[in-house]
Order: C-alpha cells, then sequence, then structure tokens
C-alpha cells in the first residue's frame, strides 16, 4: 500500500519536473527551502530570540521579588559597575580565557608533536590523552579539587602545606591549567590532523637543502598548521570565555571572587533571585566574545593568507 | 645524528612520562577513592585503600545520589536533542551547501553564528516559562538544539560541499523527489560527519551542568551531572569525596564506551571537518 503511494508521487515528480526547471532556478526544485525550515525555526527560536530578548530584559527589575516586569533603564548596569563585578569579570574572564587558550594549544601542539607518527604505541597514547576531553568539566573539576586541596593528594605527596586554589593571584592560574589539561586531547587531535596534511615531499625537500628538526618546525611546519591554528586557537579562546564547570567545581568562584568569571557571577545571582542582573552580565558576556572574535577571526584569516 | 637518538629513546620516554603523571596520576585517583571508605578518603591521597569497599560506595552512589533517575533523565533529553541536532541539522546544511544567493549565505551565517556566540542563557529561562517549557525535558531538548544546531550545520555543510552534485543528478534523471533524494542518498553519503557531531554533541550534552541546571533545575527530572553536583555540593558537611569518584567513574564510562566503540569515526570526521 505504502509502495504504491511512493511510486505515483515519483511519477508525478517525474512528470512534473521540467516544468518546473523552465520556471524556477534548479536549485528552488532540487533543494527547497523548507529542508532548512525546521533548523531555521529551532534556531530562531531558541538561540537567536533569546539572545535578542537579552537586549531587553537587563533594562528592567525582573526578578524573583516582583511580579511584575518595569523598565528601568540602566540600574541593573548601575549596580554591578558600581560592586566592582563588572570590571572585575570582563578582566577574569579575558585573563582565563587567554590563558586557557595558551595551555591548551601549548599542550595539544607538543602531544601532537610528540604522537605524530601512526605507530601502534602512538595510536594508543593519542586515546590515552584524549581521556580527560570525555570526562565531563565538573568531574574534572572535582578531581583536581581533590588533587590540589589543602588537605589534598598532591600536598600529601610532597609534604608541603600548600593552599593551592586558596590564592587570589595564583589560582587563575592554576584552574587555567586544568582547562587546558581537560582539553588538550581536542587540540592534539587537531594538530595532529594539521601535521597530517603536510605533503610528505615537502619535509623531504626541507631535509635536502640540510635543514634540522627545528629549522624545519619553524619554516615548514608551522607555517602549514595556520588552519588548525586559527582553528584551535578561535574555538579555545572564545569557548573558554563560555567557561563554567571547572571553575564552579573547584573554587566556586573565590576565593574573594578571584576566579568569578561571567557564567559564574551568573549562576550566583541567578540563584539568588536577580534575574535582571544576572541577564545584564550575560549581556556584557555576549558584547565582550563579540569584540573578541570578529578581530581575532579576521587576523587570523589574514594571518593563513600570509603564511 | 645525536639529536635524532635521543628523539628516538627519549620520546617513548617523554611519552610515558607525561601520561603517567598528566592522566595516569588524576585517574589512579579517582580510583583507588571510589575504593575507599568515608574515613580513608576525607583527605583525598594516592594510597591504596586499606580497606577495599567499591561495591558498597557504588551502591551509595546509585541510591544516594539518584542516579538511575539521573541516567534515565540524562537519556530522554540527551539522545532526543542528538537525533534533531542531526536531523535539523542535514536537511538545512543540503540547502546551505547546494543553493547559492545572497539569503542562503545569510542564513547559513546565521546558523553558525552559534559556533562563536555565547546562548542568552537567563533569558531562555524568562522565554522557556511563556512558552510553558520551563523545567521540562521538551524545553531542555530545543535548547541544547538550538545551541548544538550550529555545530552540525557548519560540519554537514563543509562536507556536503565535497559530495559531486551528479551522485544527485543521477537518482533525478531517475525520477527521484528531493525527500528521496536527501533520504537515500544524502542522508547515507553523511555518515562519517554524522558521527562526528554525534560524538560533539553528546559530549557537550551529556555532561553540562550549566544550563540544565537554568531549564531544568534540581529535583525530578536532574540529569546525571546535576546529581553530581548536588552529591558534591553536599561535601560542606559530610566530605564523601568516595561517593562523588564512584559517581564521576559511572557518569564517564558511557562517554568512554561511546568513544571506544566510534574512534576512527570520530577522528576522521573530527579532523576532515576542522582542517581543510
Amino acid at each position: 500500500m505504502a509502495d504504491t503511494v511512493v511510486h505515483t508521487r515519483e511519477q508525478t515528480s517525474a512528470q512534473g519536473a521540467p516544468k518546473g526547471v523552465g520556471r524556477l532556478p534548479r536549485a528552488a526544485v532540487h533543494h527547497p527551502w523548507w529542508f532548512a525550515l525546521p533548523a531555521l525555526v529551532v534556531f530562531a527560536g531558541f538561540f537567536l530570540l533569546p539572545n535578542l530578548l537579552n537586549f531587553y530584559y537587563p533594562f528592567t527589575n525582573w526578578s524573583s521579588y516582583h511580579a511584575d516586569i518595569a523598565f528601568t533603564g540602566l540600574d541593573n548596569f548601575r549596580t554591578v559597575a558600581d560592586d566592582g563585578s563588572l570590571l572585575r569579570a570582563i578582566r577574569t574572564t579575558l585573563l582565563y580565557a587567554l590563558l586557557a587558550a595558551l595551555f591548551q594549544n601549548g599542550f595539544g601542539l607538543v602531544l601532537a608533536l610528540l604522537l605524530e607518527s601512526d605507530s601502534r604505541f602512538n595510536r594508543f597514547f593519542r586515546a590515552v590523552f584524549f581521556l580527560p576531553v570525555l570526562i565531563s568539566a565538573l568531574a574534572t573539576g572535582y578531581v583536581f579539587q581533590a588533587l590540589l586541596d589543602q588537605d589534598g593528594a598532591l600536598n600529601s605527596v610532597l609534604g608541603t602545606d600548600i593552599p593551592w586554589l586558596g590564592s587570589t593571584t595564583w589560582t587563575l592560574v592554576v584552574v587555567t591549567l586544568i582547562h587546558g589539561w581537560k582539553w588538550m586531547g581536542l587540540s592534539m587531535l587537531i594538530y595532529l590532523a594539521g601535521l597530517k596534511g603536510i605533503p610528505g615531499d615537502m619535509l623531504e625537500a626541507a631535509r635536502m637543502d640540510g635543514a634540522g628538526p627545528w629549522r624545519t618546525f619553524w619554516s615548514v611546519r608551522w607555517p602549514m598548521l595556520a588552519p588548525a591554528v586559527t582553528f584551535n586557537v578561535t574555538t579555545a579562546l572564545i569557548g573558554s570565555m563560555n567557561t563554567f564547570d571547572i571553575v564552579q567545581a573547584t573554587t566556586g568562584g573565590g576565593p574573594a571572587a578571584a576566579t568569578e568569571v561571567f557564567n559564574i557571577y551568573m549562576f550566583r545571582v541567578f540563584g539568588q533571585g536577580l534575574y535582571a542582573q544576572a541577564s545584564a552580565m550575560s549581556l556584557v558576556l555576549f558584547l565582550v566574545v563579540v569584540a573578541v572574535a570578529i578581530p581575532l577571526v579576521v587576523g587570523l584569516r589574514r594571518r593563513e593568507q600570509l603564511l | 645524528m645525536s639529536a635524532t637518538v635521543a628523539w628516538r629513546y627519549g620520546r617513548p620516554a617523554l611519552v610515558l612520562l607525561l601520561a603517567g603523571l598528566a592522566v595516569g596520576v588524576p585517574l589512579w585517583l579517582v580510583a583507588v577513592t571510589s575504593a575507599k571508605p568515608q574515613a580513608e578518603s576525607i583527605k583525598p591521597n594516592l594510597d591504596l585503600p586499606r580497606h577495599w569497599q567499591p561495591g558498597g560506595n557504588y551502591a551509595d552512589a546509585v541510591g544516594q545520589g539518584e542516579m538511575l533517575r539521573g541516567f534515565l533523565n540524562s537519556l530522554l533529553v540527551v539522545v532526543p536533542s542528538v537525533v534533531l541536532v542531526l536531523l535539523l541539522g542535514a536537511g538545512a546544511a543540503w540547502v546551505f551547501a547546494r543553493r547559492k544567493s545572497k539569503l542562503v549565505s545569510t542564513a547559513y551565517a546565521l546558523c553558525i553564528s552559534g559556533l562563536l556566540l555565547p546562548p542568552a542563557v537567563i533569558t531562555i529561562v524568562m522565554e522557556l516559562r511563556q512558552l510553558g517549557l520551563a523545567g521540562s525535558r521538551p524545553g531542555m531538548i530545543a535548547v541544547y538544539t538550538g545551541m548544538y544546531l550550529s555545530t552540525s550545520i557548519f560540519f554537514m555543510t563543509g562536507f556536503i560541499r565535497a559530495i559531486p552534485m551528479e551522485l544527485e543528478e543521477a537518482a533525478r534523471i531517475d525520477g527521484a523527489t528531493p525527500w528521496r533524494i536527501f533520504r537515500r542518498i544524502v542522508l547515507p553519503l553523511l555518515r562519517p560527519v554524522i558521527a562526528t557531531a554525534t560524538i560533539m554533541v553528546m559530549l557537550y550534552a551529556w555532561s553540562d551542568v550549566f544550563y540544565a541546571f537554568f531549564v531544568l533545575g534540581g529535583g525530578e527530572r536532574a540529569t546525571l551531572p546535576l546529581n553530581l553536583y548536588q552529591v558534591a555540593s553536599a561535601q560542606l558537611y559530610l566530605n564523601n569525596w568516595h561517593l562523588v569518584f564512584a559517581y564521576v567513574v559511572v557518569m564517564s564510562l558511557p562517554m568512554v564506551a561511546v568513544f571506544v566503540v566510534g574512534q576512527r569515526k570520530i577522528v576522521s570526521g573530527i579532523t576532515s571537518g576542522a582542517v581543510k
């Protein structure tokens, strides 16, 4: 029964097709828009629309303490600016993103160079270094809390009493190191792909010309890795501006708000019922990401062309 | 010459050392702590348990941590999200890859903007409340689908552009409808990139606690990561590292299993999608 239906429909479309081709551009017949429609609707409804609404709610008094929502202008922004959280969150988040991207890419590139050739040994250890990617960021955070706590495993091994997660200056660096640890496996894979894409005769030619490993790396491999660098640096930098789990699990934003990135702030303030204030921070995060992403992507693309 | 020799012998030694310190030590800590009684795990260390009780800990994590419910809740939001992201993403990617116009490139640019832009999580909550979807699984699925569509559309559009048009044209001459071509030709060809998109989206959605916190909150529909967060937050009062790590192990195993099964495809998909 079902077969017959399909069959008839095919026949009609076969007869109808030449007519359609005559009137419409080919693509309109063969790749109709309605294939993209469901995705467009969901994406517009649950990604774009909230981001648009995010340009309105920060200017209201929306909270769990008011029955209805009224326009209040810049009040929320004034509050977060006056208590110092605005500038602190911007600074902390940017520093976090910068260091996390640096560590993630540094570790990833070193691992890729160490494990470049396709031996069984290397394949096994690639999987080992990819393991942290598979463990949730929240779990990663708890593992390192247990490791780095003042009463934790590292101090017990070293016989020291260092508050690894308790310094207002250095804890941010420690947390970004953990971030780099968690994601280094993904960067490694992408750098490995980049290294594989370098033609063998190019490396051969460099060797014939008497280039040592260092010279080959800087003059041949590194420039050829440009697309991998673009992808890795962009995703790492932008992705880590959206960080939450690792920070929440290791420090919860402390000590003394030293690691309070945007999402930690939103989480905390939303929990207090101050929705509009949290949404103000969310708008600032959006603007900061845009401000970083556009020059970054443009700059790295241009660099790819030059190299 | 001596540099080459040093590399030949030094490299594997360095790899072993790094793997042992960077990955081995944390995993060892998780494994031994999850087998210790509470008294031994208050101050976490790398010692073997003096008294082994892995079974008891895992049973407690399952019982006190509402693990089975969390597991089911995670499945009920992650699986539909992944399926929707793949199906809707493939449809959109097909149109974006094959049609050429200003409108198409604008729609494509908008759709992949989610790769860079952060989701506006606070106003998502507001919108879901107005739609009556707050705290519900359909709401969570819609949010994950909206968030991760960009990833799948980006990977799939690049992939489809590399598929020769002739394959579709041959079918068209035989009288196949667009729907039939999509289902019988495009979707099967997308297999490798579907594997990549699946693992990426699963990876994000399975371990997400941030968005789940805003959309689902705690309670009956809490997913595994939300439960883990609850268990570990109780830490302040009862120091239950043994339970936290039992939970971590159980929560990570499904992802490790997915990776082991799909490893080949995942690696090749990531590499062909990201670096061209």
